[in-house]
């Protein structure tokens, strides 16, 4: 496979070769500075932000708690610690409501004043000198309870420990941001975009790699332009431009496009020597190590066609969306559902007491029309969900297999490598729900492996 | 999220993309060929209501276009002189047979047209082998009111132990095929309006370039062996190209999405094994033309392609089979 490349302004203008789509952008937010959302009245903290295994709560009923403190701890090797992002009185630690629309157990603070924990430097001041070691760094990440900013909330640490065998040699910093409508990466990059750079040097001495590449579509020239002005004081950190094209925000679609190098079949990244990390993450391994300030806050863009003000907003853990909502002036008359993240593979959000957490990116404000399902019609074997399909899958085989509960044929047909980005369903004439139904497969066939290596 | 494209959108494409060649045909064949357009389609509509309606008791889904499509390539592969109650017929096997009982729209195996062609062709071949000749449009075009084919005469003269040298005064040449000034099933006849629809259709994305050009190809490179062999017994590829339903089977017919395979390579194998067939039966069949018959025997190894060629995997090497155990 070739890589489909074209000259521009920006250098090489790289994109992956696979399948792919390109919906409308509706980056209706991208103007708006990072505002800072004021604090909540109750803060609603579920335990079970991270992929993996949920964290244990540390504290109890009626504990008066700092913002910074450390209030619930990993569960496991695959979880991460919790810190309280406000300061006042545990209210209880009970079943809440979280984006998946179950409720489980979490930890509701009632939030007095701001008072922070006193090791945490708040000082504007950019500290650029990294004085921790390799391990060390990994160690604080680890402690501050970082997990992956993009979405998939997988916990940074266990990506910067390879497994034994594996080496990494490039560092990749995934500024793609290619869902439509979400704008906080492409705003960190350009207000904290030194911040994001030291981040990716720390990133880099804890791999002990000399080489990072940081990935952005052409369609944040002023990012682009902005992070290649700042590159120049970095030694061994690139910004790659990248063609507009979806979804190559998904790890192998970003190392297949900068790198030219193929994740196999059920691996991770570091198999090719690559690990990514999001700007948003780099941004917080920047706060960890250099501020001491544990994972506490992130950006979240609330945006929409009808919202009065599309906005990108710095928010406290735990702050109920309700109050995001508030913030862009209120819920829209012709709002017809509330996504989690981005239109292409968002879920929508149950209700309005439902707390950001560390995978949030953005909460997009549906239009009606557009939020309602269209009806399905039969399969008219067109092909397109193949064509598109970055995986080099075959989303309507793979549906088929899943309405007729076919799993063995959809594991056979490789649904575990379907990377959720709903190009296929997007691109449908027929309007076939397909995600839902690959997500199914996924589902069962998980399962179906779980069992089979337990015994 | 659903993206804007839908099921009726690449259907009324493909109408559109027909435009030329009806409008073509109207011109060359008059107000017959409006007739076996309007029986046809009214027909194939009909059919399709009255079956979902009170036979599946299902829901009536006429407007998606897929019907229409349907009854115009019916019309588009008959004589435009054919009788009424025959379209009728034709229209009954295409929806009736070769679609809704195989459950409707995405369900077939075969290309419905061509499955009620094939039936009246078997079923009426006097009344389904005389063409009514083009009006002329250009000098030296005898106006005869029906003739055979230019297929039909090569077939019977080099039977007839003629030399292709001695058939040439009696086909039309180069650029009266490109026209359409030749016998023919009524939407076959204008190459140059049925690349006009092929070209949109590509433009559009309905279709792609790889099962017409497979099959083309094919075609070329297979007939021009036999041609630049033996040039008197074969007839040269760009006549095989332009005459015969070539092009309406390449462009609208071989393309049909439910019944062609699904991934890129497949789509070049099935291209060319129509290619092949078509020619096999043209040279040495008991018909003068062959796109129906290798369209459907193509029709019929789809599953098989399908099975055999799948899109290459992200993150494997072509050939690996995956391990499910």
């Amino acid at each position: 496979m070739k890589l489909k490349n074209n000259t521009n302004m920006m250098g090489t203008v790289k994109t992956f070769a696979l399948g792919g789509v390109h919906p409308e952008e509706n980056k209706l937010s991208f103007n708006a500075p990072i505002e800072v959302l004021p604090l909540p009245k109750q803060a609603i903290i579920p335990i079970g932000q991270n992929l993996g295994v949920p964290s244990k709560p540390i504290v109890n009923r009626g504990d008066q708690v700092k913002v910074g403190q450390l209030i619930a701890e990993a569960g496991g090797f695959i979880s991460a610690n919790i810190h309280s992002p406000v300061s006042g009185k545990v209210l209880k630690i009970d079943n809440v409501i979280d984006s998946s629309g179950y409720k489980r157990p979490g930890i509701v603070i009632n939030v007095v004043g701001d008072k922070w924990d006193e090791s945490i430097d708040r000082s504007e001041e950019i500290k650029e000198d990294i004085e921790l070691d390799s391990q060390e760094i990994i160690e604080k990440i680890k402690e501050k309870g970082l997990v992956g900013m993009g979405g998939a909330a997988f916990p940074t640490y266990v990506k910067l420990t390879p497994p034994p065998g594996k080496v990494a040699d490039y560092l990749l910093i995934n500024g793609v941001e290619c869902e439509p409508y979400l704008t906080s990466d492409h705003r960190l990059m350009l207000e904290k975009g030194k911040e994001i750079l030291i981040g990716a040097k720390i990133l880099m001495k804890a791999l002990s790699v000399d080489k990072a590449i940081i990935g952005i579509e052409n369609n944040k020239p002023d990012a682009i332009n902005h992070i290649s002005e700042l590159v120049k004081g970095f030694e061994g950190i690139k910004v790659q431009a990248l063609k507009v094209q979806y979804p190559q925000g998904g790890e192998k679609q970003l190392i297949k496009a900068a790198l030219n190098r193929e994740v196999p079949s059920g691996k991770l990244p570091i198999e090719v020597g690559c690990v990514v990390q999001n700007v948003g993450t780099a941004y917080a391994v920047y706060e960890a190590v250099q501020k001491n300030k544990p994972l506490i806050e992130r950006v979240v863009t609330v945006t929409g066609k009808g919202v009065k003000k599309p906005s990108n907003l710095l928010v406290r853990i735990g702050t109920p969306l309700q109050d995001l909502i508030d913030a862009v002036e209120g819920l829209p008359e012709t709002t017809g559902k509330i996504i989690n993240g981005g239109p292409m593979m968002g879920k929508a959000l149950a209700s309005l007491e439902i707390p950001i957490v560390k995978g949030s990116s953005g909460v997009l404000l549906m239009e009606n029309e557009e939020s309602k399902r269209k009806p399905e019609n039969p399969c008219i074997r067109c092909s397109k969900c193949t064509y598109v399909c970055p995986m080099g899958l075959e989303p309507f085989l793979l549906v088929q297999a899943s309405k007729l509960a076919m799993y063995d044929m959809a594991e056979k047909e490789m649904v575990m490598d379907c990377i959720e980005c709903g190009s296929c369903q997007y691109t449908c004439p027929s309007s076939i729900p397909l995600l839902d139904y690959l997500r199914l497969g996924k589902t069962m066939v998980g399962a179906n492996i779980r069992n089979r290596n337990k015994k | 999220m659903h993206g804007d494209d839908s099921t009726k959108k690449i259907m009324y494409g493909v109408v559109f993309a027909m435009m030329p060649a009806i409008l073509v045909s109207v011109y060359y064949f008059g107000l017959d060929a409006l007739r076996v357009l309007l029986i046809a389609s009214v027909a194939c509509l009909f059919f399709e209501w009255i079956i979902q309606k009170y036979l599946i008791k299902g829901p009536v889904t006429i407007n998606d276009g897929s019907a229409l499509v349907t009854g115009i390539l019916l019309a588009f592969n008959v004589p435009s002189n054919l009788p009424s109650w025959m379209i009728i017929i034709g229209a009954l096997v295409a929806i009736g047979m070769a679609k809704m009982s195989f459950g409707g729209l995405g369900k077939n195996v075969f290309n419905p047209a061509l499955v009620a062609r094939v039936f009246l062709l078997i079923s009426f071949p006097v009344q389904m082998t005389s063409w009514p000749k083009p009006k002329a449009i250009i000098e030296g075009f005898t106006d005869a009111v029906t003739g055979p084919t230019p297929l039909g005469i090569v077939k019977e003269g080099l039977d007839a132990g003629k030399t292709m040298s001695e058939l040439t005064p009696e086909i039309p040449d180069y650029m009266q095929t490109l026209i359409g000034q030749m016998g023919g099933s009524l939407g076959e006849v204008s190459a140059i309006a049925l690349i006009l629809g092929g070209i949109y259709m590509l433009i559009r994305k309905i279709i792609t370039w790889h099962i017409p050009i497979s099959m083309l190809l094919t075609v070329v490179i297979f007939s021009g062996i036999f041609w630049g062999v033996d040039p008197e017994h074969y007839a040269d590829p760009v006549f095989h190209l332009l005459t015969g339903g070539m092009l309406l089977g390449a462009i609208f017919m071989a393309t049909d999405m439910v019944t062609s395979p699904m991934t890129r390579g497949g789509q070049l194998v099935f291209g060319f094994g129509v290619g092949l067939l078509t020619i096999l039966i043209r040279m040495w069949g008991a018909y003068p033309e062959g796109v129906s018959f290798a369209i459907l025997l193509m029709n019929a190894v789809v599953p098989l392609i399908n099975r055999g060629f799948k899109p290459k995997r992200f993150g494997t090497k072509p050939g690996v089979e995956i391990k499910t155990s």
